[in-house]
């Protein structure tokens, strides 16, 4: 299990951070995608900025942006409508062999 | 750099079935040597594969079953665009010299593993490709209004295309009112907008100007080759309204042909879904950013099989490593005269566009006679 993974198993979205570049580097790697540098992994504001969603019954799922550059695709439980652009919270993730980001609206 | 034409191509039957990966190769590498003049397995100095098939030096092991001792043989893997990754891979080594004859050989099993896109931890748990297709028709339904009729139209189109083509997986067509009532899967996702993983092969025959004329009288060229990876992940498409690499590899295709969306008489594009489409009728230049739905209503109301005139990959289903072979076998014929009921009239230049894993990657081909 990667570092990555690890954490978030225990609840912790963390990304490789190249502080030569001063840089998130998305998708995790242990080494920069510009310097080729070694990484540290740094955590990541759990706040983020929703993308675009759809719905597969009642499990709504988005593309989110975190820090305005890492972009994933999570799991956003609400009852009320979305507007793209809205901020959310990083409620919970996780990793049981797929990683798992599951978000809510800030109240 | 020499020209390089298509001088043949086979096709088997896109199906379910039990045939090995190995079978369904061979079951279109035969129609080759059955239809070509003065083809022998010595004229064949190059033999790539393209699969996402797990089985091993399949290039090697379907040469020594076709009895080919090729100079260079191996796999081409590149998921859903694997077929014009071969095909633009076989072009290049004829172009160069290295070789003046080169077999590309397409193939899937309908369990393909290159059906679930586990690598990409952008994705989270959301790795089936319905995914990504309904983040695209979510964007493109919010920035252009289009409807879920507008896209029922591309299904309808490509379906009825495909009653005409003998090799395709479905026999069947589907009224505009099937497809709107079929099962929904998202939101904005039905059953009948989904292409459907299937058995295939397909086999194309690349010579050079030097020696294309020993195998065949009409020459098709490949004028034009773009080709685009944008990223693994997903989530690197920052207009989900478009795919980005849809518009670059188009691009380079157009300026290496010297040709423009006008001068395109038929085309091949890669409806993985039905959103796909209209978004790719867009990218590439045939409609205005917002026009593409009407684009396609147009065609489906006169009948115009200009677009996917082979039933696309919603009629005729999406074996991964066949599907770019196929499609570009579809356009040789249709340049050649030879599509039959599906032949569009008048063709000169056609375009062959094949993507993989939501656009991450995309190839444009274009082939004149």
């Amino acid at each position: 299990m990667t570092r990555f993974e690890q954490e978030l198993k225990n609840n912790v979205f963390v990304s490789s951070f190249c502080t030569r570049c001063d840089k998130h580097v998305w998708p995790p790697s242990d080494v920069c995608n510009s310097c080729f540098g070694n990484v540290i992994w740094k955590p990541v504001t759990r706040t983020a900025k929703l993308i675009e969603f759809s719905r597969k019954g009642d499990e709504i799922f988005g593309i989110v942006e975190f820090e305005d550059t890492i972009r994933v695709m999570g799991r956003i439980m609400t009852t009320s409508d979305l507007q793209i652009g809205q901020m959310l919270n990083l409620i919970e993730c996780d990793y049981d062999g797929k990683a798992k980001f599951v978000l809510a609206p800030i109240v | 750099m020499r020209r390089v034409g298509i001088a043949s191509s086979g096709l088997a039957e896109f199906s379910k079935s039990d045939s090995s990966i190995e079978s369904l190769m061979l079951s279109s590498v035969k129609p080759i040597f059955d239809n070509t003049s003065n083809l022998s397995q010595d004229d064949i100095e190059v033999v790539l594969t393209s699969t996402n098939s797990d089985s091993k030096y399949l290039s090697n092991v379907v040469s020594e079953l076709s009895g080919i001792s090729p100079k260079v043989s191996h796999s081409v893997e590149s998921l859903c665009n694997s077929g014009t990754n071969g095909i633009v891979s076989a072009y290049s080594y004829i172009a160069s010299g290295l070789a003046d004859v080169a077999l590309v050989i397409g193939a899937e099993k309908a369990d393909s593993p290159g059906l679930v896109l586990e690598w990409d931890v952008s994705r989270g748990q959301y790795k089936h490709p319905i995914y990504w297709a309904s983040m695209f028709a979510s964007a493109h339904m919010r920035k252009f209004g289009t409807t879920m009729e507008d896209i029922a139209h591309v299904s309808a189109k490509n379906h009825n295309n495909a009653a005409d083509n003998p090799f395709a997986y479905f026999k069947k067509t589907f009224s505009l009112d099937e497809i709107i009532q079929s099962k929904h899967l998202t939101d904005n996702l039905r059953l009948l907008d989904c292409s459907m993983p299937c058995d295939g092969a397909a086999s194309i025959l690349l010579a050079s100007e030097d020696v294309i004329k020993k195998f065949t009288d009409k020459p098709v060229w490949i004028s034009g080759i773009g080709q685009q990876s944008l990223s693994a992940g997903f989530t690197k498409n920052e207009d989900l309204a478009c795919m980005k690499s849809n518009i670059q590899s188009s691009h380079q295709a157009y300026d290496m042909a010297k040709k423009t969306p006008n001068d395109i008489d038929v085309a091949e594009l890669h409806d993985a879904f039905s959103i796909c489409e209209i978004i790719e009728l867009e990218d590439l230049g045939f409609a205005k950013p917002g026009s593409g739905s009407s684009y396609v209503r147009n065609l489906y109301d006169t009948n115009d099989k200009k677009i996917n005139p082979r039933g696309g990959l919603i009629g005729c289903g999406h074996p991964l490593g066949a599907t770019g072979i196929a499609q570009t076998i579809e356009i040789f014929q249709q340049l050649q005269g030879t599509a039959k009921k599906r032949q569009v009239d008048g063709t000169k230049t056609g375009l062959v566009h094949n993507m993989s894993a939501a656009a991450t990657s995309s190839t444009v081909l274009i082939l004149e006679s």
